[in-house]
């Protein structure tokens, strides 16, 4: 069997098939257990293996290519004409690379500090990557439905479960938010459905569609999309998530799940309904400075480490719906290919950096229970180590030069600079609003006199933490120096995106 | 009449030889081998469903002047429906020795309700239909109130007596006024009639057909005909509710296939309007109702009416698509059905109904491996990929979206998502929720077995939905 023509369904299957194995393990009456242990390992290699298997995928990527690679198809549901059909190109092999990458961090990252069913608590994150995996990878659209939805089941349990106080509120309104956005997607899929006789993405793209038709699909998609990324006005349910999630959720909700609505964006509505798109651009890029803008005061204000991340989260997430929509406001040139690859750069990088951001959180969290910004002050003194990191990544977050906050961020600034200067004049606003609610987290936590006893307590980070985080902060410096690999990854899929898009469906 | 006829019907004869088998043989039993019973009527489902497989009908039969028919829809039904009493009657068997209700009715009831269930499966002319009606619905009354001394089953079973037999009288009126006007009863006849005299498509017709629906919507349980429908499946004991809730609404498709397409297909511009606002209307009150609901039974009660409102909107299509995915549809429901049902039953013991919502709470401390088999059900019942129901849902409202209701189906997939609610607020009990009885399941070893296997089948069809899919439009395509 040759594994490259299936490296896909393996990165999809193989940690599926450990978080089975995990639950058939079960928890034992006991976390410290010699069981306890076992299962941690098994998670732990799951996941490093299927890493290793996405690296596979990276080496065998052709970036000159510009069709769909590591295509797999074969027939699903026959009397539907599904197909369970497969394939990455620029645009998702850097996203299931972050997950991929990121899932190992987050396994390390809760070895022990989770005491309550960690057997369950590892299968749903191994679940979830092959999930979230599946979504970048999946070429049909019922199967990205299928995916889309599934991955809500892992996170519903793992915010509800092992959550903090309002865990069953904000894992409900997460649930019930995201489903509803998605049901409407649904029905557009089964309306093109009826137009193609499949759910073929690529025969989807190739449908013409009336205005009136993109008009509606448009916004069906935009509901499923905008709730994921999220945009303002429907991102009310990603505070509450996020201050509810533990640590590792928190990180993958940051990371990788936020990501899925540009994706979804990039994927289906810019390519499918690209009149329609055009149409309601306008809207787009201003819900996407409200985001900048608004949720960058809103973030200023906050009390709680974590909704002030969650908050800075949107406002970063803004950048990538008005690097992608951006395209319209162009009379042609460079900057339409600029706001784009900006856009998915700025993705990979919040990616690195919430999710770095999220762990220091949380271990300060494992030591004071407690994620007041009040509580705290002066940790420098006690953790400088942590501090170190702390105040690297919030310095990525505010998008400093060197960093990959700034790359995606920039591009997307200079883009929206061509097309109109108030846009860039909104946007460029918030490096200064980024800066100022990041650095001044960082200033009342970290730095300072040593605010009470239980911060003189606190110990330095433990070897676990410190290699999780050091594996961030060099991703994050490497993707600011250099960018390259990664923009030349995406160029050519960017290109043949921005050219389909051009062409009218009418 | 000849002896071919006799060897088509087989299987109802057979299953009335058995009925009178048990009868008899159950009265030889005392009280304490009472679980002889039980392995009799087993036996005598599994000779059902040799004798099913036997008779493998390639195409219609219609036998005994018109009045009874064998295809492959009443193959596939039948064998469902024998199936779904066999899990009924295992999940049941020991709550109801636990509880003292053990008693040789239940099964011979049982058996006897199936009867019914299957002469509708192959009803060709009203006559029959109603027949097989009306030994179903007698079983099922006398079924809610075995427990005789419970004040709330013998309410419920007045109830059921009551609104049934109302609902009967109106199904056999509406069958007069059809006699009347098309000279018939049995389906094809009149079938042919409508379409020789366009004429007698007008009011007398429709008055008729009215009151047909009447009765179809009640024995659905789809509103506003659905009253009865969650008082009965919380005064019922549960394994009464588990019976009423799954193989009875294999019945009431063939009730709706039989009578609406093949009888008055003719008719479906007049029906389908009359079907679409009780579709919608079930969709909306049992998914809205169901939120306020305590007590599991009754919540489910009002998700059956939610999931009928699914089915009829399938069914009000009138395509050849519509009435496959109605037909899978309602398949897989009743898997699901008879999982959760089955559920509630295991968390049940001696004197003690886990019927109540809160009942659930804590359930992955007791039972990890159970409170997964409940998360499978629930999301499938929800609509949640990649378990079945939602292959379920998807091909309903495609043949919605196909018959040109694209509006519609915006309602569907809202309507769902209401219903997502009270669906995760089991999975939010059972996971979330310290357990305050920490009581340890008991169970026997071939009910665990069973029950894992029906839920793991909501996952499994749901993964390789298609060979169930293809054979529903072969059947009805």
């Amino acid at each position: 069997m040759d594994f490259s023509q299936h490296l896909l369904s393996i990165l999809i299957w193989l940690p599926i098939i450990g978080g089975a194995a995990l639950i058939a393990i079960g928890d034992g009456s006991d976390s410290s257990s010699s069981r306890a242990g076992l299962m941690r390992i098994v998670a732990l290699t799951t996941s490093i293996v299927t890493f290793l298997f996405s690296i596979g995928l990276y080496v065998g990527f052709d970036n000159a290519f510009t069709d769909m690679q590591f295509i797999e198809k074969t027939p699903w549901v026959d009397s539907l004409n599904v197909f369970y059909s497969l394939g990455v190109d620029g645009i998702s092999l850097p996203l299931i690379l972050l997950t991929t990458f990121i899932t190992p961090l987050v396994v390390i990252s809760s070895w022990d500090t989770i005491k309550s069913r960690p057997a369950q608590y590892f299968a749903a994150f191994l679940i979830l990557e092959g999930l979230m995996v599946g979504v970048f990878s999946a070429l049909d659209a019922l199967l990205f439905y299928v995916f889309w939805e599934s991955m809500l089941i892992p996170m519903f349990l793992i915010i509800g479960i092992w959550g903090g106080a309002r865990r069953v509120y904000a894992t409900l309104k997460f649930f019930l938010y995201t489903f509803l956005g998605s049901v409407l997607m649904l029905v557009a899929f089964i309306y093109l459905y009826g137009q193609t006789g499949s759910f073929d993405l690529f025969d989807f793209m190739g449908v013409p569609l009336t205005l009136g038709a993109q008009k509606y699909i448009f916004i069906a998609f935009l509901l499923a999309f905008a709730v994921k990324v999220p945009m303002w006005p429907v991102h009310t349910w990603l505070p509450d998530a996020h201050v509810e999630a533990p640590t590792g959720g928190s990180v993958i909700l940051a990371a990788i799940m936020l990501k899925m609505g540009g994706y979804g964006f990039v994927r289906l509505s810019l390519p499918i309904v690209p009149d329609g798109s055009e149409y309601f651009s306008g809207m787009m890029i201003a819900l996407s400075l409200i985001a900048i803008v608004y949720i960058g005061f809103v973030a200023l204000m906050q009390k709680d480490m974590k909704k002030l991340i969650a908050y800075s989260s949107i406002a970063h997430m803004g950048f990538v719906t008005l690097g992608l929509f951006i395209l319209w406001s162009f009379d042609g040139g460079m900057g339409a290919g600029l706001g784009i690859t900006g856009g998915l750069i700025q993705m990979i990088s919040h990616g690195l950096i919430s999710g770095a951001m999220f762990l220091c959180v949380g271990v300060l969290y494992d030591r004071m229970h407690s994620r007041e910004i009040s509580d705290y002050g002066g940790v420098a003194n006690t953790m400088p180590m942590y501090a170190a990191f702390m105040v690297l990544f919030a310095m990525a977050n505010a998008g400093l030069p060197g960093t990959s906050g700034f790359v995606g961020e920039f591009m997307v600034i200079i883009a929206s600079f061509k097309a109109n200067f108030w846009y860039a004049f909104l946007a460029a606003g918030t490096l200064i609003l980024g800066a100022a609610y990041t650095l001044w987290m960082v200033k009342r936590v970290i730095y300072g006199e040593v605010a009470n006893d239980n911060v003189a307590a606190l110990k330095d980070l433990n070897s676990r933490e410190f290699i999780v985080l050091a594996i961030l902060a060099v991703s994050v410096l490497l993707v600011g120096l250099w960018p390259a690999p990664l923009v030349d990854m995406m160029s050519v899929t960017v290109e043949q995106l921005i050219e389909q898009v051009g062409h009218s469906k009418l | 009449m000849n002896l071919m006829d006799y060897v088509v019907a087989a299987p109802e004869i057979t299953l009335l030889g058995l009925i009178c088998f048990v009868l008899i043989a159950d009265l030889f039993i005392d009280d304490e081998n009472r679980v002889r019973t039980f392995w009799i009527s087993i036996l005598a489902l599994g000779t059902m469903l040799l004798v099913l497989n036997a008779i493998v009908p390639d195409a219609r039969s219609v036998i005994f002047s018109g009045s009874y028919v064998s295809d492959p829809l009443s193959q596939i039904l039948k064998i469902a429906a024998v199936i779904f009493v066999a899990i009924a009657f295992l999940y049941s068997r020991d709550y109801l020795r636990a509880n003292e209700i053990h008693k040789g009715e239940f099964y011979l009831l049982g058996l006897i309700g199936l009867l019914g269930m299957m002469i509708m499966m192959s009803a060709n002319s009203m006559l029959t239909m109603y027949l097989g009606l009306e030994t179903l619905a007698l079983s099922m009354y006398a079924l809610v109130a075995i427990d005789r001394n419970n004040a709330t089953s013998a309410e419920s079973a007045m109830k059921y007596f009551i609104l049934g037999a109302i609902a009967s009288g109106c199904l056999l009126y509406g069958i007069s006024w059809i006699y009347g006007v098309t000279g018939s009863l049995e389906f094809h006849e009149m079938s042919a009639a409508i379409t020789a005299d366009p004429s007698l498509n007008s009011l007398p017709l429709w008055f008729g057909l009215a009151f047909l629906i009447v009765g179809i919507g009640f024995k659905f349980g789809a509103v506003p005909f659905h009253m009865w429908l969650p008082d009965v499946y919380q005064g019922a004991r549960t394994p009464v509710t588990l019976y009423i809730a799954t193989a009875p609404k294999l019945a009431a498709l063939a009730l709706f296939l039989r009578i609406l397409v093949d009888g008055l297909g003719g008719l479906h511009d007049t029906w389908a309007a009359m079907i679409m606002i009780i579709a919608v209307l079930s969709l909306l009150v049992g998914n809205f109702v169901a939120i306020a609901q305590t007590n599991i039974k009754r919540m489910l009660g009002y998700s059956t009416i939610a999931h009928v409102g699914f089915i009829l909107l399938a069914l009000f299509t009138g395509t050849k698509q519509g009435n496959a995915v109605a037909l899978f549809y309602t398949l897989t429901y009743v898997v699901a059905a008879a999982g959760a049902f089955g559920m509630i039953i295991l968390l049940s013991r001696r004197g003690y109904d886990a019927e109540n919502l809160s009942d659930f709470r804590g359930l992955n401390a007791r039972s990890p491996w159970f409170a997964l088999m409940m998360m499978f059900l629930m999301f499938s019942m929800a609509g949640v990929p990649p378990f079945v129901g939602f292959f379920a849902k998807l091909n309903v409202i495609s043949a919605v979206v196909d018959s040109g209701f694209t509006g519609l189906a915006v309602l569907m997939v809202l309507a769902s998502v209401v219903g997502a609610y009270y669906y995760l607020r089991v999975i939010w009990y059972m996971y979330f929720e310290d357990a305050e009885d920490k009581a340890v399941l008991q169970a026997s070893t071939d009910m665990r077995v069973v029950l894992s296997l029906n839920s793991v089948a909501v996952l499994a069809l749901g993964i390789v939905p298609g060979w169930l899919l293809v054979r529903c439009i072969q059947i009805l395509g």
